[in-house]
Parts: structure tokens; C-alpha cells; sequence
């Protein structure tokens, strides 16, 4: 069992990461923190990925002065690069409405800063 | 010809894309040029999916394979895998692209006016057809991934969209929920897909479908797939957002908004019946989608019964509306493994479900269309406020007693024919979901009733004295939607056996959608 722990320590940093992100995304008022919270998420999730592109015996795929050996598929490579560029993007659409919201309202708390019910 | 439908599936993703790009230069040198771009790339695109509709119908699937030397090469020489990129379009996502498309095409025509006085227009058209794009490639990719990167592309553009008119404070309001529950949505979507990916390397959905074990794994991925597209479609429990983002956007934008909450059902539809299929434990899933369908039916119309503001009272309804879909496709689902209840009436209870879809997606836009109408004549959207439009209203008023109609189900209006489908064949499965179903129908057409009375009927007030009927655009765009209405109405069963029929056997048939992707080694 303990044996296992060095190659699965990625997985638990990705869990661990993505379980403080819940708690932040639902308990936190500030709108600033929420978005930290979904970065975080996002972060998880791409180490997640990463750490599933390794295959045991598998070499990085970099063809400049590679060692003998099979090489891994770098598919989740591509994918975490993808996912890291969107979420780029939708980081900055969220703090420009977040901006926006603070010069309507004059408050980052979601629960000052909240027009719409019922 | 033969090659403009042989790489249609990438054109209709590439021309939204590529004119993005161009509105915004055009768009600085002539107002007319671009707006006659918008309208003209869009009116290819229909064009384009009316002929691949007409290709599949008669050819079967249509597989393109993106970078290969011929774009049914599917598994590339010397591999075992596909690991291209691959478009899969099959009788379901074609009907999806029917209607996405022309709703798109109404929706920017409509827009023509609705946001003449804003500023940003540029962007508010590069937006649009950026949405129009990320719509149409969660409709056809054939892979996991692009499945996420496209349902990114239409979240990003649509929340944009929802925050456009950054004058209010609701808008931005509306967008950074719609936008913050996007991307939590979408990170389930991707960690799901990892988990998929680490057991089989595979991420296209044919390919997976045929080599997946439903391990522990491969449950806690549905779970996940299922509940973020039930998020993002926006059902009870996890509606909260859609009124907020969906009443504040423009209203050709919520028109579309809603094509995306049924694209995002359609994609949880993929995932259950195309990627999982007979894995599946399915009466345990099916009754899941079926109590979210019941509860987003009866949620949605009674808090709709309560409201003040138009376009929330009917983002209400277009949230009760998308229950009927699920629970006619959830008893088809929760039967699947049986082949005789199939064919009693599981396969009908799902055509049900599929055609209330394309009525939905016309009349309920339609209905979007005219609280924007009233908002752009009234400048409120405060039903109170409102009263006796009819008298400088006519095209609008009859336009709203056609999508009244047919929401509420009276015959002979196609809204009749899709809900009698669900009515008769989930009666079978289960009486309660029928009578659910009717008590609905009811309240929806007594809730409308009312609001017609309050907004256009009664005597004229002297505030709304200098009201003229709505722009040209506005009323050209409403009537495509109703001529897509009274189409389907005049038809239904020629609708049913050309396009419902067969999106309804795709979804059932997983083998067919397998074998277009792993059958086809040269």
C-alpha cells in the first residue's frame, strides 16, 4: 500500500485541490475569492490530466535527444494545454464583468451585490 | 456539389468562424457590409445543413475526419485507434443543427434592430457567430474533447452576450452567473473526460462506446457528464442561474441561449445512449433524467405563475418546456435495455421527446422574440406596466397568440402533436407522468392567458400613445419562426418520418454510430 503513495501523490494534490475549490466556490461571499476558487478548480483539473500522462516505463515525449524506450501518447499534454488557454480566457471574461459589477453596485459581497430574486 | 456535402460537417463549423473574424474589419469600413456578411453567411450555413440533412437521410451517417488525406479515413494507416479529430453527424445532431440553425438565422436578423442603439455592434455580431460556431461543433464532433472545447467556445460567447448591454446592472449580474456556473460545469465535463481517457486511452466517442466495462470510474464520469449538462441545460434543481441569465440577455440572444440549453441536453443524451448505450444500468438513469424532467415541468410552470418581468416569466416556462423532453427521452432511456418495450413504445416515447425539442426550439425563441419586442416598444419589462398593445401591435399580437398556442398544446398547432407522442406513449411506462403533463399544459396555458390579457389587451394607455409597430427586422425574423410553426403544423407526420424518426433510431441504434467510426478501415 505505502508503495503506492509516491505515484498517486499527484492524483491526491488534484483531489485535494479540486475539494478546496468546492468550499470556496460555495461558501465564500466575495466574488474576487469565487474566482480564485474556479482558478483553483481549473488548476486541479489540469494536474489531474498531466498526472494521467504518465504510464509507468513511459518516456516524455520529446523527441530531442530522447532515451531508448517507449514513449507516452502526449494526448493529455495537448488537452491540459487547450484547457489552461480557455480557462485563460474565461478567468478574464469573469473578472471584466466582476469589474463591471463593482461600478454598478459598489460591493464585490454576492449577497450586496445581488438585484435579482424570485 | 458532391464535395461541398462531402466537407460540409467542417464548413458549417468554419463559416460562423471565419466571418467572426471578418465582421469586426468589415464592420469598421461599412455597417451595411457587414450585417449583409452576418446575414448572408448564415443563410449558407442553413442551406448548407438543409443538404446534409437531405445527404444523411439518404446515406446514412456522415463521417469527416479532419487532416486526413480522405475525410472518411477514419483510423489513419499503420493505427488501431482513432486519433484524429473526427465530425460524426447522424440523424439527432442534424436534427439539432436544423434547428440551431435557423434560430440563428432569426436571431440575427432580429438582432438587426434590437441592438441598433448600442454601442460595440462589431462585437456583438463577431460574439454571435462565435456562439452560432461553438454550437454547431458540440452538435457534431464526434469526440469527447472537442465536445468540452466546443461547449467552452459557446459558454464563453454566450456569457459575453448575456453582459453585452454593460448600461444595466442586471445584465452583468446575469452573465457572471451564467459564466461562473459554465465553468464549473465544464471542468466536470473535463475531469470526466480524464477519467475516461486514463482507463482507455480513447477519446473518441464511438471508439470508447465500443471497448467501455462501466467500471466504478466509468459511473462516477456519467455522474459527472450527466449533472454538468443537466447544469448547464439548466433543470430543476440547478435552474437558479437560467432565469437570471437568460431574462437579462437581448432577446434574440436568449432565442439562442435556449438552443444551447438543448444542445446541452442533446450532448447528455450522446453520453447516455451513444457512449454508454447498453452498459448502461438503464432504468436506474432513466427514472434519474425522468424525476429531474418531472420536477423542471412542474418548478418551472409554478414559479412562472408568479412573475412580473416577461422574459423571467418565460425562462420559467422555457425551463418547464425542457422537462417534457427529458421525460419523454428519460422512459425511452429507462426501457432501452428491453427490445419489446422499445418497440411498443419506448421508441415513440423518445420521438416525442425529440420533436418536442424542434417545436420547442421554434416557438419558444419565438416567444423570446416577442418580450424583446415589447421591451424595445414599452422599454419595460414589467408586465404591470404593460396594457392594451394590441391596438398599435398587430403583427406581434397574433405572432404571440400562435406561440401561445403552441406552448400551451392546443390543437391543431405542432405543440399538440409532440406532446400527444409524449402523452400516449409514457402513459404506458407510467400513468403519473401523463397527468403530471396535462396538470402542466393547463397551468401553462392559464398563466399565458394572463399575461396576454395584462400586456395586449384592454383599452390604450395613454403612456404607450406614440407606440409604433416593431422594426421591419424584428418582424421578419418572428416570422420565419412562425412559418417553421405552421410548417410543422401543416405536416407532422411527414416531420416525423423524415426527421424525427430517424434522430430517435440514432440515439437507440449505438452500433450504427460505432461502425461509422471503427467499421470504416480502407
Amino acid at each position: 500500500m505505502m508503495e503506492h503513495i509516491p505515484l498517486n501523490f499527484p492524483f491526491l494534490a488534484a483531489a485535494l485541490l479540486v475539494g478546496i475549490s468546492f468550499y470556496i466556490i460555495i461558501f465564500k461571499r466575495n466574488l474576487i475569492k469565487l474566482i480564485m476558487g474556479i482558478a483553483m478548480m481549473a488548476s486541479g483539473v489540469n494536474l489531474f490530466l498531466v498526472a494521467l500522462g504518465y504510464r509507468a516505463g513511459g518516456g516524455a515525449p520529446i523527441y530531442t535527444d530522447a532515451p531508448e524506450g517507449p514513449m507516452v501518447l502526449p494526448v493529455p499534454q495537448a488537452l491540459t494545454l487547450t484547457s489552461i488557454v480557455i480557462n485563460v480566457a474565461v478567468l478574464a471574461l469573469m473578472l471584466t464583468i466582476v469589474i463591471r459589477i463593482y461600478r454598478h453596485t459598489g460591493s464585490l459581497d454576492s449577497e450586496k451585490s445581488r438585484k435579482m430574486k424570485g | 456539389m458532391a464535395s461541398l456535402i462531402t466537407h460540409s460537417p467542417i464548413l458549417i463549423i468554419a463559416i460562423p468562424l471565419a466571418a467572426a473574424f471578418l465582421t469586426l474589419p468589415i464592420g469598421m469600413a461599412s455597417k451595411k457590409a457587414r450585417n449583409a456578411l452576418v446575414i448572408v453567411s448564415l443563410t449558407f450555413v442553413v442551406f448548407l445543413v438543409f443538404a446534409l440533412a437531405r445527404d444523411i437521410a439518404i446515406n446514412g451517417i456522415h463521417v469527416y475526419t479532419l487532416g486526413a488525406t480522405s475525410p472518411d479515413l477514419t483510423i489513419p494507416t499503420g493505427f488501431m485507434v482513432p486519433v484524429r479529430i473526427i465530425l460524426e453527424v447522424d440523424g439527432m445532431s442534424i436534427l439539432m443543427g436544423i434547428i440551431w440553425s435557423i434560430v440563428a438565422l432569426a436571431a440575427a436578423i432580429f438582432s438587426l434592430s434590437h441592438i441598433a442603439s448600442e454601442t460595440g455592434q462589431n462585437r456583438f455580431y463577431t460574439l454571435l457567430l462565435l456562439m452560432v460556431a461553438g454550437g454547431f461543433g458540440m452538435m457534431f464532433t464526434g469526440d469527447l474533447f472537442n465536445l468540452f472545447v466546443f461547449l467552452e467556445i459557446t459558454s464563453i460567447s454566450g456569457a459575453a452576450l448575456i453582459a453585452f448591454r454593460t448600461r444595466f446592472a442586471d445584465t452583468q449580474e446575469g452573465g457572471f452567473k451564467y459564466i461562473v456556473v459554465s465553468a464549473i460545469a465544464s471542468l466536470m465535463v473535463l475531469f470526466a473526460i480524464g477519467l475516461l481517457y486514463g482507463q482507455y486511452n480513447l477519446l473518441n466517442i464511438g471508439a470508447l462506446a465500443q471497448v467501455i466495462q462501466y467500471t466504478t470510474p466509468d459511473k462516477i464520469a456519467l455522474a459527472l457528464l450527466v449533472i454538468a449538462f443537466t447544469i448547464k441545460a439548466g433543470m430543476v434543481p440547478l435552474h437558479l442561474w437560467l432565469p437570471d441569465a437568460y431574462s437579462v440577455a437581448p432577446a434574440s440572444i436568449t432565442g439562442m441561449l435556449l438552443i444551447t440549453s438543448h444542445t446541452c441536453m442533446y450532448a447528455a443524451f450522446r453520453v447516455c445512449f451513444t457512449l454508454y448505450g447498453g452498459m448502461l444500468d438503464t432504468p436506474v438513469v432513466g427514472w434519474i433524467i425522468i424525476i429531474f424532467g418531472l420536477l423542471s415541468m412542474f418548478v418551472g410552470v409554478t414559479m412562472a405563475l408568479s412573475q412580473k418581468d416577461v422574459m423571467r416569466f418565460m425562462s420559467y416556462h422555457a425551463i418547464s418546456q425542457l422537462g417534457y423532453m427529458w421525460v419523454g427521452v428519460g422512459v425511452g432511456l429507462a426501457v432501452l435495455g428491453n427490445a419489446e418495450l422499445v418497440a411498443t413504445y419506448g421508441r415513440d416515447a423518445i420521438s416525442g421527446g425529440i420533436f418536442h425539442i424542434l417545436n420547442d426550439g421554434m416557438y419558444m425563441p419565438l416567444l423570446f422574440f416577442i418580450g424583446g419586442a415589447l421591451f424595445h416598444c414599452t422599454g419595460t419589462r414589467d408586465l404591470t406596466k404593460m396594457g392594451g398593445l394590441a391596438h398599435k401591435l398587430k403583427w406581434t399580437t397574433m405572432l404571440f397568440i400562435i406561440g401561445t398556442l403552441c406552448i400551451s398544446g392546443i390543437p391543431p398547432l405542432n405543440g399538440f402533436s409532440s406532446k400527444i407522442l409524449i402523452y400516449e406513449n409514457v402513459y404506458r411506462f407510467h400513468p403519473i407522468l401523463t397527468i403530471t403533463g396535462i396538470i402542466v399544459s393547463i397551468l401553462i396555458l392559464a398563466s399565458f392567458t394572463k399575461t396576454f390579457h395584462s400586456a395586449f389587451m384592454g383599452a390604450e394607455l395613454s403612456e404607450y400613445k406614440e407606440v409604433k409597430e416593431v422594426p421591419r427586422s424584428m418582424i421578419i425574423a418572428m416570422v420565419i419562426l412562425a412559418a417553421g410553426i405552421v410548417f410543422i403544423t401543416l405536416f407532422p407526420s411527414l416531420i416525423v418520418n423524415w426527421t424525427i424518426h430517424p434522430a430517435a433510431d440514432a440515439l437507440i441504434d449505438q452500433g450504427a454510430y460505432i461502425n461509422a467510426v471503427t467499421g470504416a478501415i480502407p
